[in-house]
C-alpha cells in the first residue's frame, strides 16, 4: 500500500444492543479517489458498519480513522464537519420541510458566509431540485428525493461520501441515473463508499469491493474480479437472491 | 347574541396557544406528552410577580402605571427575567429528571415522571406562596366600547398584541432561521438530523428553554387579565393538549390555530349553551376534527 487509505475501519465491532454484535470484527479500507463497493446477503451486516463508521450505531471496539485521524468515538453530527457525509437508506430527506429547506439546513454546517454559494452550487449540479425549491421534499418523486439527500451530502463538501443502498425503491432507469450521478460525483474529488444489494450496477461503477457474510469480511477484490467469479457471484451478488427484508 | 364572546375567546385562545406552542414543541421533538407543562405557567406566572414586587421594592415603588393599563414597567421587566427564569427552569428539570431516562426508557415513564414533577413543582408552589389567589393588580379596569356590543379594556388589547407579535416571532424562527429548522428536523427524524449534521442534545435544549419561556408568557397574560392562584397552569393543561392535537402535534401555526378554536369555542359556549358546557364543547370539536382529520389541522407526519 503506497498512501494511508482515506477510511481504514480496523476490527469493527458493532451492534444496536450491547452484547448482540451485529458488526463483527469488520477490517475495510477506501483510498482517496476510489469508489468502493459493500455487498453481502441480507442481514451480513453492511448497513449496520456505514451506520456504525457514520456514528449512528454503538461501536464496542476497534478503530475508524478518516484522513489519519481517530473518528471512532466521534459524535454523528460532528462527522459531517468532520469530512464524512452519510445518505441513509430510507428517510433520507426531511419530508415535512422544503426542498429549499433542506439544503437551508444542511447549509449551516458551513460558515455562514459560504451558506448561500453551497446551496446554489447544488441547484446548479442538480437543476431539477432548483425547479423544486418550494416543494415539500416528501412530495418529490423517488428520483428527485435521492438526489436531493445526496446533494444534502454534498453540502459539506465531504471527503468521504458514504451511501447505504442508494438504489432501494428505484425503477432500473432511475438506478441507472443515480449510479451515473456517483461516478460524475466521483471525477469532482470526493470518495465514495457504497452498501448496496444491486450488485450489477454498484459493481459497474466501483473500482473494489467488499463481501460482508454473518458480520465479518468474507471476500474482496478489485470490482470487476468479484463480478466474474460465478462462485461468489452465486453465494452473494444476488443471483436468486432472497426478497428484501427490512434492516433494523 | 352578543359579540362580547369573540374578545373573550380570542383573549383565552392567544393564551391557551402561546402554551400550547411550548407542548407542541416538546411532544414532537423529546416524544412525550409532558404533564409538567402547566406548572411552567404557573411558575412563570409567580415569577413574575416576585421578581416585579423586587423591582417595585428596589425602586421604592414610585414606577406607577403604564398610561392606560393596569401594571406598569415593573411587571414587563419581570416578564422577561422571568420567562428567562421559567426557561431555566424547564432546562434544569430536563437535566435532573428527563434528561436521565430519555436514554433508558420509553415514553409512558417519560409522562409518569412528568405526572410526578407536576405535583412536585406545584407543591412546592404552594409552600413558599400559599395557595391564596393573588393579583397583578386590583385596580378596576374600565372597558372601551368598541361597538357591536364588544367591550374590551387596555389590559385585554395589549395582551392580544403582545400574543401576536410572540407567533409572528416564532413562526419566522422556525421557518427563516437555523435553530428553527434544526428543531423541525429533529421532530421529524432525530436520526436524519444527526447525519445532517444538527447537535440534537443543543436543540433539546432550545426547545425547553423556548417551551418555558412561552409557558410563562401565557401565564403572565392568564395572570394580568384574570388572577394567579397556584391550579392555574394545571386547569390549563387539557385545553393545552387539545390545541396541540387539533393544530397537529409539531406545528407552531397549528398550536396557535387550535388555541384561538379551543378558546373561541369555550366562549361561545357559554351564550349558547350555558357555561357548564363550556369545557365539553372545546373536547366534542377536538374529536370531530380528529375524526375527520386524524393527524390535526395542520399535522403531515402519519
Amino acid at each position: 500500500m503506497s498512501a494511508a487509505p482515506l477510511l481504514e475501519v480496523a476490527d469493527l465491532v458493532a451492534g444496536y444492543e450491547p452484547g448482540v454484535p451485529i458488526v463483527r470484527g469488520v477490517s475495510i479500507h477506501v483510498n482517496a479517489g476510489e469508489i468502493v463497493v459493500m455487498l453481502g446477503p441480507n442481514g451480513a451486516g453492511k448497513s449496520t458498519l456505514v451506520k456504525a463508521v457514520a456514528g449512528l450505531v454503538p461501536k464496542t471496539s476497534g478503530i475508524v480513522r478518516l484522513g489519519g485521524g481517530d473518528i471512532t468515538t466521534l459524535a454523528a453530527h460532528k462527522m459531517v464537519r468532520g469530512g464524512l457525509a452519510f445518505v441513509p437508506q430510507t428517510e433520507n430527506v426531511f419530508t415535512a420541510m422544503s426542498v429549499a429547506d433542506n439544503l437551508a439546513l444542511a447549509s449551516a454546517v458551513l460558515p455562514r458566509a459560504e451558506r448561500a454559494r453551497g446551496i446554489e452550487e447544488m441547484y446548479t449540479v442538480f437543476p431539477d431540485l432548483a425547479q423544486q425549491a418550494g416543494l415539500l421534499a416528501g412530495r418529490l418523486s423517488g428520483g428527485q428525493r435521492q438526489m436531493l439527500a445526496i446533494a444534502r451530502a454534498l453540502m459539506v463538501k465531504p471527503k468521504l461520501l458514504a451511501l447505504d443502498e442508494p438504489s432501494a425503491g428505484l425503477s432500473p432507469r432511475l438506478v441507472d441515473l443515480v449510479f451515473a450521478r456517483l461516478k460524475g460525483i466521483r471525477q469532482t474529488g470526493v470518495t465514495i463508499l457504497l452498501v448496496e444489494q444491486n450488485a450489477r450496477a454498484a459493481l459497474a461503477i466501483g473500482d473494489r469491493a467488499y463481501v460482508l457474510a454473518d458480520g465479518r469480511n468474507r471476500h474482496e477484490g478489485p470490482a470487476a474480479e468479484l463480478w466474474n467469479d460465478p462462485a461468489i457471484a452465486e453465494l452473494y451478488l444476488g443471483v436468486g437472491r432472497a426478497p428484501e427484508v427490512a434492516h433494523p | 347574541m352578543n359579540l362580547q364572546f369573540i374578545v373573550d375567546g380570542l383573549l383565552m385562545g392567544g393564551m391557551i396557544g402561546l402554551g400550547a406552542i411550548g407542548v407542541t414543541l416538546t411532544y414532537s421533538i423529546l416524544r412525550f406528552a409532558n404533564f409538567a407543562h402547566g406548572e411552567f405557567i404557573t411558575w412563570g406566572t409567580y415569577a413574575t410577580l416576585a421578581v416585579s414586587a423586587l423591582i417595585g421594592w428596589a425602586t421604592g415603588n414610585h414606577l406607577g402605571t403604564l398610561g392606560p393599563f393596569s401594571f406598569g414597567w415593573p411587571v414587563l421587566l419581570a416578564g422577561v427575567v422571568a420567562m428567562l427564569l421559567t426557561g431555566l427552569l424547564a432546562l434544569a428539570l430536563d437535566v435532573v429528571l428527563f434528561s436521565r431516562l430519555r436514554a433508558r426508557s420509553n415514553a409512558i415513564i417519560m409522562v409518569m415522571a412528568s405526572f410526578g414533577a407536576s405535583m412536585a413543582l406545584r407543591s412546592l408552589l404552594e409552600f413558599i406562596f400559599t395557595s391564596e389567589p393573588k393579583y397583578f393588580s386590583r385596580e378596576i379596569q374600565i372597558a372601551m366600547p368598541l361597538g357591536a356590543g364588544i367591550r374590551v379594556t387596555p389590559d385585554q388589547l395589549l395582551m392580544l398584541a403582545i400574543t401576536a407579535a410572540f407567533v409572528v416571532g416564532i413562526h419566522i424562527v422556525m421557518t427563516r432561521t437555523t435553530i428553527g429548522r434544526s428543531m423541525r428536523a429533529v421532530s421529524e427524524n432525530p436520526q436524519l438530523a444527526r447525519v445532517a449534521g444538527v447537535d440534537v442534545e443543543a436543540v433539546i435544549r432550545a426547545t425547553w428553554l423556548a417551551g418555558g419561556a412561552l409557558a410563562c408568557a401565557a401565564g403572565i397574560m392568564s395572570g394580568i387579565t384574570v388572577q394567579v392562584r397556584p391550579f392555574m397552569g394545571f386547569d390549563l393543561l387539557l385545553p393545552l393538549f387539545a390545541a396541540a392535537i387539533l393544530g397537529g402535534i409539531g406545528s407552531v401555526p397549528g398550536a396557535v390555530i387550535g388555541g384561538l378554536v379551543v378558546g373561541l369555542s369555550e366562549a361561545a359556549a357559554v351564550p349558547l349553551v350555558g357555561g357548564g358546557f363550556r369545557a365539553a364543547v372545546a373536547f366534542i370539536l377536538l374529536i370531530a376534527v380528529l375524526l375527520v382529520r386524524p393527524t390535526g389541522l395542520f399535522g403531515v407526519r402519519e
